[in-house]
């Protein structure tokens, strides 16, 4: 526990000083980048957070991406429909919630094969926004950026962490709940023995079942919850094909940050910060190379960057397996 | 007043086995019933069916006269039941107080209460003085340990029935006798106690009325009063069972298994294997006797390849075997009986056929080149499981279906299969059945008259001192002495283990 801490610590550590280092030299344009960063991280690392909840208590979900889509198409649509964002976000988070509730009654009751349950979640997604997606339609607005007062005005801090919009601020507190929700209460500790090892905590009068449906259908609520973030605060639009593989990349960091909320977000931040430095390269064009280049380099970096810094890694190990009871 | 538990007309069909068949049984308060059975008889399957873990087909369960249902542990928990599952239901990436306090957490709001958790383990732990470390993590402890753990989970509710299958094949003796005690006190105190165990003596000292099973039904009750471990042992198997080992004495030809100065670290890197120098001959069979916990299990893990010898050798017939290396040190010339067959011995979700060819399923006949020659591992299976009397429907089924005993046989029959020039067997009859004892006992001997060296580590005394030829002590991380088999007397080999000297 302390050495991969300390580990972890270490490479925190690393970038800070990186950052600082751009800072002392141009003040401006690196608080720039790395709020943009975090805008860029902020829903990938929510996206994981889909990932964590299902796996911890032993529900591989990769219909993620499919949950994001679909959540991102409703919001758009729902706010564009009724001229009301608010009515977008509820529709959204009720759709991914129900698409939660899909996987579970496929994974948990039907005990279906993990990988196909989630991988009928994508399709349908694609399928469906593509059929009733409409050119040209618009949002009244977009969840507007507020400033908190005060902590905004803390040099580099301010702008990076405080002047967003509301749903970044509840995606972070979502992140930090979760963490300590995971680790510290009776719901985190009955959650990961039923995905660790799930007669555990049926022989102990915890209801592996009931747990996985209730932490799988929060999931995708959660997956709901990024789908607005993305169109409704983030973009502000909505096209085929929007997420473009972000419910991928969330659960590659899920695995990087080890299944917890806190190493999940740091690689996020970490992916976020390689594609703002990407894009202001560009913009930049103090290199001479092709652009497809530089958008192939966050990729490359984070892999390497976090393939020496996550050392082993261990996955929940109930992971995928539905729950027979007798042969426990 | 109604009985305690009051288990009526109780039917269980698996695939293929009917486990349970139509089984009636009261316990009340205050009565310690025992369990007796072959392995396979159906007395996990009775116990789990009263935890709500197993749908019965037929029949009623009552608890203080409310019927219970399938499913609803909860509720069975919450009528005032502990059970300890022979196969430990303890999470392996947990501490042991995680484990413990696990589905009734003592909290702060939402929030787990760790130090108040804590405290309650050291407090149960000293209760019933089964000593824990609170902040160990299961995967790491021994399975003598993990045994503790779960009964202290079991314990940790006051309650009124408490359901032990096999609680005592892992510990050591004088383990056992405290848990004895503390079943007798629990029992004067009211509490109803189901006992599963295959140790007749247990059943001997604690048992107010016994149960035997066979083949699913229940043969009938008997009393420790009425009976006799021999008497036991002929209810259960339907024929007299012979307690002590028949050996001619032993031929021993050239050494095969020499140590020289072995050193080992323990889990907490610990020198627990203080340099160990130890000689095993060809027909013979050198017993390793010793208090659990002083280096016995680090010692056939570092000769098996399975633990990093930090200095010191391993020779087989003079060659020696390379450090880490279990799939070499096999072809050297080493088969292994692991003492935790669940962990090292089985791979529950592969078939019991697989199972049995775990160690050679790469050679002739069981593979040509590349390809896997499946009809042979399934000739060499249903053989095995005949002459094993392995209780299992077909070969074929998941090891993860077979009784706790029957886990166990198919692990010994696996490593007795193939004529090694050494077998290390650790705690080889472990949660076996008296009869299969025996059966055991006898390939054992047989191996060893085929020239076998056999290195025995065992927890039961008597099972050292009936099978062996020599007997080695073992006490503190070295070898304190070694004795011929006719000199070794069992006080003698008690004090030894206790560190005494002479
Ligand atoms: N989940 C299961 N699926 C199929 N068969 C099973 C299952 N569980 C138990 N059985 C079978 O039911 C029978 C009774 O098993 P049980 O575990 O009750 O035996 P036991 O009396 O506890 O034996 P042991 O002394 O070896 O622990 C065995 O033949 C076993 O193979
Ligand atoms: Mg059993």
């Amino acid at each position: 526990m302390k050495r991969h801490l300390t580990k972890r610590n270490l490479f925190i550590l690393l970038i800070a000083i990186a950052t600082g280092y751009f800072y002392s030299k141009d003040g401006s344009i690196t608080t720039s980048v790395v709020s943009t960063a975090t805008s860029f991280a902020l829903p990938l690392a929510l996206a994981a957070m889909v990932g964590i909840m299902c796996e911890r208590t032993g529900i591989v979900n990769i219909g993620i991406e499919g949950t994001l889509l679909t959540s991102a198409f409703v919001a758009f649509f729902v706010s564009s429909m009724t001229h009301n964002i608010l009515i977008g976000l509820t529709a959204s988070v009720a759709i991914g919630s129900l698409l939660g509730l899909l996987l579970a009654v496929m994974s948990v009751s039907w005990k279906m094969d993990q990988i196909i349950a989630g991988t009928i979640i994508n399709i349908l997604a694609t399928g469906l926004t593509s059929f009733l997606y409409v050119q040209g339609r618009t949002i009244p607005a977009t969840f507007p950026e507020y400033d908190i007062p005060k902590l905004m005005d803390i040099p580099f801090f301010g702008q990076v962490l405080f002047m967003h919009g509301p749903l970044f601020y509840f995606g972070l507190f979502v992140i930090l709940s979760l963490y300590v929700a995971l680790f510290k209460t009776t719901w985190g500790l009955r959650s990961r023995a039923v995905g660790e090892h799930p007669s555990s905590a049926d022989t102990a009068g915890v209801s592996v079942l009931r747990l996985r449906y209730i932490n799988v259908t929060i999931a995708g609520a959660i997956g709901g919850l990024t789908g607005s973030f993305l169109s409704l605060e983030l973009v502000g639009s909505f096209e085929r094909g929007f997420t473009a593989g972000k419910g991928f990349t969330a659960l590659a960091l899920m695995i990087f940050g080890r299944w917890n909320p806190l190493g999940a977000l740091a690689a996020a931040m970490f992916f976020g910060m390689t594609q703002a430095y990407a894009n202001q390269l560009m913009i930049d064009q103090v290199v001479q190379i092709p652009t497809q280049f530089i958008t192939i380099l966050p990729y490359i970096l984070t892999i390497i960057v976090l393939a020496i810094s996550a050392g082993k890694v261990r996955a929940p190990a109930a992971e995928g397996q539905p729950y027979e009871k007798e042969n426990a | 007043m109604s009985a305690l538990l009051e288990i009526t007309g109780l039917t269980k069909q698996f695939p293929g086995v009917l486990a349970n068949d139509n089984i009636s049984l009261t316990v009340k308060a205050g009565e310690v019933v025992a369990l007796l059975g072959e392995n396979g008889a159906g007395k996990s399957t009775l116990v789990k069916a009263v935890f709500g873990l197993i749908k019965p087909d037929k029949g009623e369960i009552k608890i203080s006269g409310n019927t219970m249902h399938y499913g609803d542990t909860a509720g069975v928990i919450a009528a005032g039941v502990g059970m300890v599952h022979q196969h430990f239901q303890l999470v392996p990436v947990m501490s042991v107080t995680e484990n413990i306090v696990l589905g009734d957490e003592p909290r702060k709001a939402f929030f787990i209460n760790r130090k108040a958790a804590r405290a309650q383990v050291i407090a149960l732990s000293e209760r019933y003085g089964l000593q824990v470390d609170p902040d160990a993590i299961i995967e790491d402890l021994p399975v003598g340990m993990q045994q503790r753990v779960e009964i202290l989970k079991a314990l940790r509710k006051d309650v009124k029935l408490l359901i032990l299958d096999e609680p005592t094949a892992v510990l050591t003796p004088q383990e056992i006798d405290e848990l004895l005690i503390v079943i007798r006190t629990l029992a004067k105190s009211g509490v109803g106690i189901v006992l599963i165990t295959h140790k007749l003596h247990e059943v001997m000292a604690v048992a107010d009325r016994v149960l035997v099973l066979r083949g699913g039904k229940a043969i009938g009750f008997t009393s420790p009063a009425q009976s006799d471990e021999a008497g036991l042992a002929q209810m259960m198997v339907g024929r007299s069972v012979v307690l002590r080992v028949d050996k001619t004495p032993a031929k021993p030809g050239k050494p095969a298994l020499e140590v020289v100065g072995l050193q080992v670290l323990d889990d907490r890197k610990l020198l627990s294997v203080k340099g160990v120098d130890l000689v095993v001959h060809h027909g013979e069979i050198l017993g390793v006797a010793g208090v659990e916990g002083n280096g016995q299990r680090e010692l056939v893990e570092a000769i098996c390849g399975m633990r990093h010898r930090i200095a010191g050798q391993v020779h087989v017939d003079g060659a020696e075997t390379k450090d880490l290396h279990p799939h070499a040190i096999h072809a050297g010339g080493i088969s292994h009986i692991p003492e935790d067959r669940e962990k090292h011995g089985l791979v529950s979700s592969y078939s019991i056929a697989d199972n049995l060819v775990l160690n050679q399923f790469d050679v002739e006949p069981f593979a040509k080149g590349w390809v896997r020659n499946i009809s042979h591992v399934n000739t060499n299976a249903d053989d095995v499981v005949a002459k094993f009397d392995i209780r299992t429907p077909s070969a074929q089924n998941l090891a993860s279906s077979l009784s706790g005993g029957n886990k166990q046989k198919v692990v010994v029959a696996r490593e007795l299969s193939e004529d090694l020039k050494v077998l290390v067997a650790a705690q080889p009859t472990r949660g076996v059945d008296v009869g299969s004892i025996e059966f055991i006992h006898n390939q054992l001997i047989a191996a060893r008259d085929r020239g076998t060296a056999v290195l025995l580590v065992s927890a039961e005394l008597d099972e050292i001192l009936s099978l062996s030829d020599r007997v080695a002590v073992m006490s503190g991380g070295k070898i304190v002495a070694i004795v011929d088999s006719k000199d070794a007397d069992r006080n003698y080999i008690g004090r030894l283990m206790a560190g005494l000297k002479e």
